[in-house]
């Protein structure tokens, strides 16, 4: 047994938060870059170029990417060996995303859904816990903004619509988003799972880095035809018309019910900001 | 590239076609979700706005806290499509223009037609950017609302796209 005082937990998720907030990854940034090399349509490249001066200006200067700094997506992979000590595990990580919304002078964005009241420091976090083997602690943050989150769809397919009826939701959820998600796109795919399973996995597709492919064949050839059928959609950034409508898109597959087929799709702006640690 | 100095003109508005690349210079008013519900609210009840709408632009945005020394935070713009159902009156009273990102609907086409005024695209996601454009910030209303609140901006340079004209054209595709 290893034992964990949650203060490490919060001083790592300050600490990804921090990072986060302020810097695009690195595969988002070559992707960025090599869409805007090719890009035939001069609207969309300015836009392109203008990102690409951004994420240079913000990473120099330590400010937020995106003044939508999001709400703070939490995933911790928690070693079944681990036995943790101090605060709530929950407590914990929203005292590192509070420190670190208010030392990173990010915007606080969450309220309540009815009086809109805000809470005035970012929190609660979006948190979710997996036990997993072994007694190390994966952290990750995703700071998710909600132009894209808004676009997002769940749709509960039944299993006669196959791999092309996959493959419409997702190209159909990018089409009636348009222009007010921030393209260039990238689209994290849960499917299978049940209604809230399904959601999840769609929200952990984002966290892969962009331009990699699941394993498996099948949900490889769906990540690579959605992306084509996306690209030529037109779209292009910020609705301005080109060829990049998105940078990737990821899957991630669960077994299911006889009768269902599941399908998130959870949309994420171009501006993807995820950290992650191994504590 | 248009060099645009704020306030415009309905001279002004009518010589920029959806596709013009402009820089914004003057004041504009941050407002968005929970701010328009408010102004709203003022209007309905036949009170005064906290700044002059006519000939106003409204930047659909809501900044981060500034660091130390700067005027503003990372400030870009906010999905415009959840203001088009309070856009078309603040236009029929006067308002200028719009910026913001994203497409607006049908309705806002026809405002912006009927009123002479525009809508302008800013880069979504180019906080950073527009943050450094703003050379002064003030709030001048609802300062419990935070980001959400109405700010006072002296932007210098700001980049933008002339998404939809005062023709009824649009750089977004039907």
């Amino acid at each position: 047994m290893r034992i964990v005082h949650t203060k490490k937990i919060e001083n790592c998720v300050y600490r990804l938060a921090r990072k986060a907030g302020t810097a695009l990854t690195p595969a988002c940034r070559a992707a960025m870059q090599s869409a805007a090399a090719r890009e035939s349509s001069p609207a969309c490249k300015f836009a392109l170029d203008t990102l690409l001066d951004n994420a240079r200006l913000a990473a120099e200067e330590e400010l937020p990417v995106c003044q939508d700094t999001g709400m703070a997506c939490v995933l911790i992979r928690l070693g079944q060996q681990v036995a943790l000590t101090g605060a709530l595990l929950s407590d914990a990580v929203d005292s590192g995303v509070r420190r670190a919304y208010a030392d990173g002078y990010f915007r606080k964005s969450i309220c309540d859904p009815l009086t809109r009241v805000n809470t005035g420091d970012n929190t609660p976090a979006a948190l979710h816990v997996e036990i997993v083997a072994g007694d190390k602690i994966e952290i990750t943050f995703l700071p998710k903004g909600f132009g894209s989150e808004n676009m997002s769809r769940l749709y509960m397919l039944t299993p006669a619509k196959g791999t092309e009826g996959v493959i419409d939701c997702i190209v159909q959820t990018v089409k009636e988003a348009g222009s007010r998600p921030c393209p260039p796109v990238c689209v994290g795919v849960g499917l299978g799972g049940n209604f809230d399973g399904c959601a999840f996995l769609a929200k952990k597709a984002l966290t892969r880095e962009i331009g990699t492919h699941h394993p498996r064949a099948d949900v490889r050839a769906i990540e690579e035809e959605a992306l084509r059928r996306i690209n030529d959609l037109g779209i292009g950034c910020q609705g301005f018309g080109g060829d990049t409508t998105a940078l990737g898109v990821a899957c991630e597959i669960a077994p299911t019910h006889i009768a269902g087929l599941p399908v998130a799709v959870n949309v994420q702006c171009h501006c993807v900001r995820c950290e992650k640690e191994v504590l | 590239m248009k060099h645009l100095q704020l306030p415009l003109s309905k001279e002004d508005i009518k010589r920029l076609h959806a596709g013009d690349a402009v820089m914004l210079s003057g004041t504009i008013y941050t407002a968005r979700d929970c701010a328009h519900k408010r102004l709203f609210s003022l209007l309905d009840a036949g009170m005064p706005l906290p700044f002059e709408l006519k000939g106003a632009i409204i930047y659909y945005a809501g900044p981060c806290p500034a660091k130390p020394g700067r005027a503003s935070g990372s400030c870009g713009p906010t999905t415009s499509a959840r203001m088009d159902s309070f856009a078309p009156r603040l236009f029929d009273l006067g308002l200028g223009a719009a910026v913001g990102k994203g497409e607006m609907c049908e309705e806002v086409r026809q405002a912006l037609q009927r009123n002479a005024a525009c809508y302008f695209a800013a880069v979504g996601g180019a906080g950073a950017v527009y943050g450094n454009a703003i050379k002064k910030s003030e709030c001048v209303a609802f300062e419990d609302l935070l980001s959400e609140a109405v700010y006072r901006l002296e932007v210098e340079n700001f980049p933008a796209v002339v998404a939809m004209d005062c023709y009824g054209e649009s750089v977004y595709q039907k």
